[in-house]
């Protein structure tokens, strides 16, 4: 018998069985068709505007820095102050994303952007971003066509432009999102790479002393568009 | 890895007398067990969610050759491939197939405890192909040629010199007189150099803290970004996991994730987690170019259904190392193997036999810690007595030992023979000892004296005064 065989046979005769039929094979189907959320932490029980808070309170406690503009045509001023204020090189490498095609980069003249994907001399690279996540402050980003996952790891500085309505309590929240977004039409059809990040990269491996900037970005910052304050 | 869990008494001792290493459990044994109280103060469903990470492992075990077989066909259609080893040669003849037919001569390596297990390092350099830790702390010791000695933080047996002295003795290319003291610099050193390591990698093999059979995912977790580095850059990406990491949906997989990080780092989340699902995608700018899974056994599958199934909900946050007072005292290498701590006292004898490892269950006060801390409620302690058990019953114990426990099970049966000799003894002990507060030496008694002095009984027995307690109310 071949090795996936032999594997699947011991496990059942393990567990004193052959393969389940019945009720115990139909529990199995369901959870797998049908996920359903498990205990949810009452800390993201809140409306949205503190749902946008906590994910400010928490980012910020794991090293995260936010500058929090008021409506997107403010994003590329604060990405350039961002980058002038830690002396960083207004050059930068951004996501071919569309998404992003909606803040006026162009205004920014002395910004140098190249689209695509990030290269090892990359200093600073501008991501979107799928989701925030109030729980733990973490931005959720997933990869496709015109968001390489590159940008996310290579580059010295990640800077992501977040919309607060992007923001969501727990998780769970966010899997339903990417379901909606038709991203899980069946199984097997996630994007390729989902990236939960929460802080910039770090190491405790010498004497458990927190260093900031193992081997991904050694900053995270986000630029946060409010929502739109409704009109009087 | 060769396992030296036999000569445990000796590795103990050693331990011991290591100065360097008592130095660097110093300075592990306050940070992990308080950071992670302080997380647990923070979710007050800890508890709850504690339960739900058991009933979910629980229902998992129980249905574990339907949750693969869903996985498997989940990762197909991803575009993936799964490969299934039953031993560690398989995986390790597996791995080296995948990496020799695109002739592969640079491997970067994520963290994998499993890769531990089979010995991969060693197998692909018998091959001839150079196998790249990038984890800071196994790249560490992969410069050393020592083993991890935690799961999480496996240069834990180190000082910040012996560091640098290695990365002085690696890094012969940099200039001498490069500054090194500052954790800071040891760091940026490493990243650098692993920078090169990363894009120049033909073969990227990670672990996964868990495998999602609705959508066919591997997930890891790293605060480091070195996990990441490793998959999207080379064209190949193996990730090496054994049959347990299954979990049946994403939200499944959520709930464990909330368990993971507080009780191993005390972080709330953990920097990184990847959800990775087959290969690159049609006009994906980066990612691996193949995808493979190999799922590996070697005997996990018969610890189902016996009295050793709850071991294989362990998800190796390295709460029970953390929080164990033999494993702070002695650190891991005196295990003698892979997995140190108490889940390595119950899971190293049922990989590698209990005749090889037989000792380590002996090295619990049955304090209970362990499994007050489990994330996944595992009874170490009940295992560990369970090994004794056997090992007794295989007479793997030393003939002395036997001997004594054989005299103290005789009296403990017959419990008023057991009381008189008991109050004899201590009046003799006692008598003998005139008015000395302690001795410096009994018959006997010599594994306790060489250490330490043995207080002088005060002339009544425990029971004695339990029992005159319990009557005066």
């Amino acid at each position: 018998m071949d090795a996936r065989g032999q594997i699947l046979s011991s496990i059942r005769m393990a567990l004193q069985r052959t393969a389940s039929t019945g009720d115990a094979a139909a529990a199995v189907a369901r959870r797998l068709a049908q996920p359903e959320r498990n205990l949810i932490p009452a800390r993201t029980a809140l409306d949205h505007a503190g749902r946008v808070a906590l994910f400010q309170r928490m980012a910020t406690i794991v090293q995260t820095t936010i500058t929090t503009v008021a409506g997107p045509e403010a994003v590329p001023a604060a990405v350039s102050q961002y980058l002038a204020a830690n002396n960083l090189p207004a050059e930068l490498v951004m996501a071919p994303d569309p998404a992003l095609d909606v803040y006026p980069w162009a205004d920014q003249r002395l910004l140098t952007i190249r689209r695509g994907k990030a290269l090892d001399r990359d200093a600073v690279s501008v991501t979107g971003a799928f989701a925030g996540i109030a729980e733990t402050g973490t931005l959720m980003l997933v990869s496709g066509e015109d968001r390489p996952t590159t940008l996310n790891f290579l580059p010295d500085t990640h800077i992501v432009v977040l919309r607060a309505d992007q923001i969501v309590g727990p998780y769970e929240e966010a899997w339903d999102r990417l379901r909606r977004a038709g991203a899980i039409p069946a199984r097997g059809n996630l994007p390729r790479t989902v990236n939960f990040i929460t802080g910039p990269s770090r190491t405790g491996d010498i004497e458990q002393r927190i260093q900031l900037g193992a081997h991904g970005p050694r900053r995270l910052h986000i630029v946060l568009i409010e929502d739109p304050t409704p009109a009087p | 890895m060769e396992a030296t869990s036999r000569a445990f008494t000796a590795n103990v001792r050693q331990a011991l007398g290591n100065e360097t290493l008592q130095q660097a459990l110093g300075k592990m044994r306050a940070g992990f067990p308080l950071a992670r109280a302080a997380a647990i103060r923070r979710l007050p469903e800890f508890e709850a969610l504690r339960d739900q990470g058991k009933a979910i492992k629980d229902h998992t075990l129980a249905h574990l050759d339907h949750y693969l077989e869903a996985y498997e066909r989940a990762v197909e259609s991803a575009g993936g491939k799964v490969h299934w080893a039953r031993t560690a040669t398989e995986a390790c003849e597996t791995i080296l197939a995948i990496c020799q037919s695109v002739d592969a001569k640079l491997v970067t390596k994520g963290k994998s405890m499993v890769a531990e297990e089979i010995a991969l390092n060693d197998f692909l350099e018998a091959h001839g192909i150079e196998p790249v830790e990038t984890d800071l702390g196994e790249y560490i010791i992969q410069l050393r040629h020592e083993a991890p000695s935690h799961i999480i933080a496996p240069a834990v047996h180190l000082v910040k010199a012996q560091v640098e002295a290695t990365f002085r003795a690696n890094h012969t290319d940099l200039p001498e007189d490069r500054r090194l003291n500052e954790v800071g610099e040891l760091t940026d050193e490493a990243r650098a150099v692993l920078r090169q390591r990363f894009l120049a990698a033909d073969v990227g093999i990670t672990g996964a803290n868990l495998l999602v059979a609705e959508t066919g995912s591997s997930i890891i977790v790293t605060n480091e970004g070195n996990g990441d580095l490793t998959q999207i850059l080379p064209k190949i990406h193996i990730v090496l996991a054994s049959l347990e990491k299954i979990v049946p949906n994403l939200e499944d997989a959520t709930t464990i994730l909330r368990l993971l990080a507080r009780s191993a780092t005390g972080q709330e989340f953990s920097t990184y987690t990847t959800v990775s699902t087959g290969p690159r995608r049609p006009g994906d700018l980066d990612g691996p170019e193949q995808y493979h899974v190999v799922l590996l056994d070697n005997g996990r599958s018969t610890m189902l259904g016996g009295e050793f199934q709850d071991m294989l909900r362990c998800i190796r946050c390295s709460a029970c190392l953390n929080h164990c007072p033999v494993y702070a005292t002695v650190g891991g290498h005196a295990y003698g193997w892979v997995y140190p701590g108490p889940m390595g006292a119950v899971l190293t004898p049922s990989l590698i036999g209990v005749d090889a490892a037989g000792h380590l269950p002996n090295a619990s006060t049955f304090c209970g810690k362990c499994e007050s801390v489990c994330p996944m409620k595992i009874p170490l302690p009940r295992m560990m007595r369970a090994w004794r058990t056997r090992e007794w019953k295989l007479r793997l114990n030393p003939p002395r030992y036997r001997m004594g426990m054989k005299l103290w099970a005789f009296f403990a049966r017959r419990p008023g023979l057991y009381r008189l000799a008991g109050a004899v003894a201590i009046r003799l002990i006692r008598f003998w000892g005139g008015r000395k507060p302690g001795f410096g030496w009994l018959p006997f008694a010599g594994g306790w004296t060489r250490t330490r002095d043995f207080p002088a009984p005060q002339g009544r027995t425990f029971q004695s005064l339990w029992a005159e307690k319990q009557r005066s109310g």
